[in-house]
This record gives C-alpha cells, sequence and structure tokens, in this order.
C-alpha cells in the first residue's frame, strides 16, 4: 500500500494498514494491539518522568527544558500548544538522559508522536484507548516512508527522522479527531513537505542540541498539519511524489550534515568548545574554531 | 520493516542503534555465553568506538553482558551492577577491517570457558551476531535460534534436521561453518518456535554434539 492506496480506502486508514500488517506477518490481531497499548505506556510513563524531572542529560546539554516549559505561566493562553510541546520535549529528554522511551520512528525523533497524540488527547479529554488505533496507522506512515529511504539522520538527513515523526503523528491526530484516511494522508504529506531539507547536525554527536527542542517544534508542526487537513486543504503534490521529494534531497545532501558531527551546529564554535570540554576532539570546520 | 519496528522498540536512550543496538547484542552474546562470565572486554570498532560514549554504548553493552533487558532502566548504572556483580571488564578501540562502522567483539570468559563474539548493529536497534570463535554464526534474536557445535563428520545437519523435524519445529534459516575439515563446526538454526527442552537435551547427548545451545529470542518483542 502506498498513500495513493491508503488514501481511498473506506473507513478509518488504521484499520487497512493493521490488515495489511496482520497479512505480512502472520502476527495475531490481539497480540499487535496489546504490543501497541504497552508502546502507548510506555510513551505516556516516559511524558510523566520527563515533565517532572529536571536532572542533565548525558552531555548536560539539556535536561530541564521539558519542565521549564510545563510549570511556566502561559501568557499567550494556548493551553493546547504548550502542552504538546511540552509532552514531546519530555520524551526526548527521558531519551537524552537514557530513559525509557519508544523509537517512534528512532529515539531521536521518538517526541513527537507521543507528544501530539497525548497532548492533543488530554486537552481533549479523550481517554488513552482512543490512540491505539491512531498509533497503528502512525506506524503505518512510518512503513510507507521507509519503502523509498532508510529512516535514519545519517541516511538523509533529519527530515528522514524528524519529517518522517511528523508525517506520522500529522496523520494520527488527523484519524483521532475523526479525519477520512485521505485528511489523513494529506496531514502527513503536509507535515512532511514542510520539513524537506532539513539537516541533521547535532552537537558532539549527542541526541541533545537540538534533537530535544526539534521534537517540541515538531509536534506543533504535526498538529497543525492536521488542522489543515481537518478542514480540507489539501497537499498540492500528492503524498508519494513527497515521499521521492525527500529521497532526492537526502542523496543531494552532503555527508557533513548527515549525522556526522561535522557540519552545521555541531561546527559551531559553541559546539566544538563543548566537545573540547567533554573529552572528545572537536570536529574539523572551515571556520576557525573562535568564530573568526 | 514491520509496524513494530516503526513504533518500536522499547528502549533505553539516547539513540535505536548506539544503546539499543549494543544492548541487543551484549545480551544475545551472553546468552551464546551461557554461562556467568567473570570477565568480558569489549573491542569497538568504527562509529561504536567514536560515538560510544556519548550514546550510552559501553553501559548498554555491559548492561547486555550482565543479562539486563535492552529496555531495562538500569542500563544506565550498568557499571556499578558490574562491580556488584563481580564482573571485571575492559574497553580498548579495535580495527576489525572491512565490517559494519557499528561492530563490536565481545570476549566472555570463566574459569572454563572462552567466547569471542562479533556482533553489528545495522540501524534502528536490528543486530546480527555474524561471527562465534573461529565460526560464522547468524543470531539476530528475532526468533529463536539454536546454535549446535559439534564435529565436522557426514550426516550430523541431517540428523539435527531430524530432531527438529520430529519436534514439529519449521527451520527458517540454517547457517553452518567449520575451521577445518575433520575439525569442528557451528550450526546456527533460526526457528518459527522453540524447540522443546527433552529435544535440546538430546541433541546434548549426541557423542559428536559438542554442545546445543537454545538462543531465546530479545525479551523486549514481547508486550507486558
Amino acid at each position: 500500500m502506498n498513500f495513493a492506496d491508503l488514501a481511498k480506502v473506506p473507513g478509518p486508514a488504521s484499520e487497512w494498514v493493521l490488515r495489511e500488517e496482520l497479512e505480512e506477518t502472520g502476527l495475531e490481531r490481539g497480540f499487535v494491539l496489546e504490543v501497541m497499548r504497552d508502546r502507548l505506556r510506555v510513551m505516556r510513563e516516559a511524558i510523566e518522568r520527563g515533565l517532572q524531572s529536571d536532572a542533565p542529560s548525558v552531555a548536560g546539554m539539556v535536561g530541564w527544558n521539558a519542565k521549564t516549559l510545563w510549570e511556566a505561566e502561559d501568557p499567550l493562553r494556548a493551553p493546547l500548544l504548550k502542552r504538546v510541546q511540552a509532552y514531546a520535549m519530555a520524551v526526548n529528554e527521558e531519551n537524552a538522559r537514557m530513559g525509557k522511551i519508544v523509537a517512534a520512528p528512532t529515539a531521536g525523533s521518538a517526541g513527537t508522536v507521543p507528544g501530539a497524540l497525548f497532548g492533543v488527547a488530554d486537552h481533549l479529554g479523550l481517554p488513552d484507548e482512543r490512540l491505539v488505533m491512531p498509533l497503528v496507522l502512525a506506524g503505518g506512515v512510518a512503513k510507507i516512508i521507509s519503502r523509498q529511504v532508510y529512516i535514519a539522520g545519517a541516511s538523509g538527513g533529519c527530515q528522514n527522522e524528524i519529517g518522517s515523526s511528523a508525517a506520522m503523528a500529522a496523520a494520527a491526530v488527523t484519524e483521532l479527531l475523526g479525519g477520512s484516511p485521505e485528511a489523513s494522508v494529506h496531514a502527513a504529506a503536509l507535515a512532511l513537505q514542510n520539513t524537506l531539507g532539513l539537516v541533521c547536525d547535532p552537537v558532539g554527536g549527542y541526541v541533545e542540541v537540538p534533537c530535544v527542542m526539534r521534537n517540541g517544534f515538531f509536534s506543533v508542526h504535526a498538529v497543525s498539519a492536521a488542522q489543515q487537513a481537518l478542514a480540507g486543504v489539501r497537499s498540492f503534490i500528492p503524498p508519494d511524489e513527497v515521499v521521492l521529494a525527500m529521497a532526492k534531497i537526502g542523496r543531494l545532501l552532503p555527508p557533513e550534515l548527515k549525522e556526522t558531527g561535522r557540519g552545521g551546529l555541531a561546527c559551531t564554535p559553541t559546539a566544538r568548545r563543548t566537545v573540547a570540554r567533554l573529552g572528545g576532539t572537536p570536529p574539523d570546520c572551515d571556520d576557525p574554531p573562535d568564530g573568526g | 520493516m514491520g509496524l513494530l519496528d516503526m513504533i518500536g522498540p522499547v528502549m533505553i536512550g539516547p539513540s535505536s542503534s548506539h544503546t539499543a543496538g549494543a544492548a541487543r547484542i551484549a545480551w544475545l552474546a551472553r546468552k551464546i555465553f551461557a554461562a556467568e562470565p567473570e570477565r568480558a572486554e569489549f573491542g569497538l570498532h568504527g562509529s561504536f568506538a567514536e560515538t560510544g560514549e556519548g550514546h550510552g554504548t559501553k553501559k548498554a553493552l555491559l548492561a547486555g553482558v550482565l543479562a539486563l533487558a535492552p529496555d531495562d532502566p538500569r542500563i544506565k548504572e550498568a557499571e556499578r551492577l558490574a562491580e556488584e556483580a563481580g564482573l571485571a571488564y575492559a574497553f580498548r578501540e579495535v580495527e576489525l577491517g572491512d565490517v559494519h562502522p557499528n561492530t563490536v567483539r565481545i570476549v566472555l570468559e570463566n574459569a572454563e570457558e572462552r567466547a569471542v563474539i562479533y556482533g553489528s548493529s545495522l540501524g534502528g536497534g536490528v543486530v546480527k551476531i555474524w561471527r562465534i570463535d573461529h565460526f560464522e554464526a547468524h543470531v539476530t534474536g528475532a526468533a529463536p535460534t539454536l546454535l549446535v557445535k559439534h564435529v565436522d563428520t557426514p550426516g550430523v545437519i541431517a540428523r539435527v534436521a531430524r530432531v527438529l523435524a520430529d519436534d514439529e519445529v519449521n527451520i527458517a534459516y540454517l547457517t553452518s561453518s567449520r575451521d577445518k575439515k575433520g575439525g569442528e563446526a557451528l550450526m546456527s538454526i533460526e526457528m518459527d518456535r522453540p524447540l522443546a527442552e527433552i529435544p535440546l537435551a538430546y541433541l546434548n547427548h549426541l557423542p559428536y554434539v559438542l554442545w546445543a545451545r537454545a538462543i531465546p529470542p530479545l525479551p523486549e518483542a514481547k508486550p507486558g
């Protein structure tokens, strides 16, 4: 099944993703749904721990941001916005301090899907059980993307990771709120096409900066895509073509910007000083380490 | 890749290949060793050596050898747990040649036994043990696997396959490798379900079988 096929199915898109999975693997329906419930529980626990902790991460660059945001006043009076991004950041700060998380689809992008799904569900007072099938759809979106690209920053930049997670979350939120398969697929396409070209340049190679806050931003991005798709906005470029564009961009990106720690933010003077302070070898970059 | 790989694995951060993959390789290595190791030496190759510190690769490897599951939150306390368990350990950087960049060589030892196990983390937490001592091997943790070390003599593969057939166990993947003609050989057999205890014990009693070990699938594949 590609996005074009999925857009045309009658009834919930997640049901068709699940049927295809059962056919491919021979697994029992009940087993797969129980695994999904278990993964939702792990996500929920990661959010709860992450919102309460301000313990620093392995490299000490993050660890307190989710809690800081969560406990702060909200001058915007936009509780959904705050909730979604705080949840997503909470998961990735847990990840960065070696906590237990669900890779969705990767560890570095693990916060986007739970941030958007639980953020919206809690905002609207929906029970967690309602998230099981949308999570299946999120997995289905990742399967479709993974047929064209390796979902890894090292393969095609951050667009492959956070772009995938945002597309997954956008489709899932759309279905959660009663959107059609076509709306869900377009939510995924809208989210994905607006991450294209995003590079993977984490400071020191640690999954901390910019990864943690990026999950916060892109969980909101996913909810925006769902809001547009639910309102009837559609992607001008067909969803499957967006994935092909992402694959091509990934090939065009230079290695420096694909999880090698040798370009972008990882090459800033502060990043190089940080790596040296942590006892590592700073990357060779074109400009002098003091910033010129 | 299936749905459960896309929404998963459940793991200890921060990296699916450098943390979860490392923990999985070491967990499988411990199962392959099948005894309590007293010493462990980890040879880190390529990207495992370069980014290992930031991604908790060393803690994850140590935890796996201590038989902690790859989603056990105590992975970050692995050094302390190793000390409590009386496990001596060392890490070194090694150059293993033209192998996957995320590769580790694990040497496990106690008074009676020594095993040298090579494994690679292939991405997204998928791993493969591809060498055990002098033998090519195939252990991924995706399915129950039977390892049989035996004397290289005619009919052993047929005999072992017969034992599996009698227990109605289907073979999904089989590979065999020997050190020299008439020397020792190792079979890796990935199965659709585990072999029952009695046929496994029977295999271990066959005169030309040096040992047969059941390697279970990775623990976090199950819900609960």
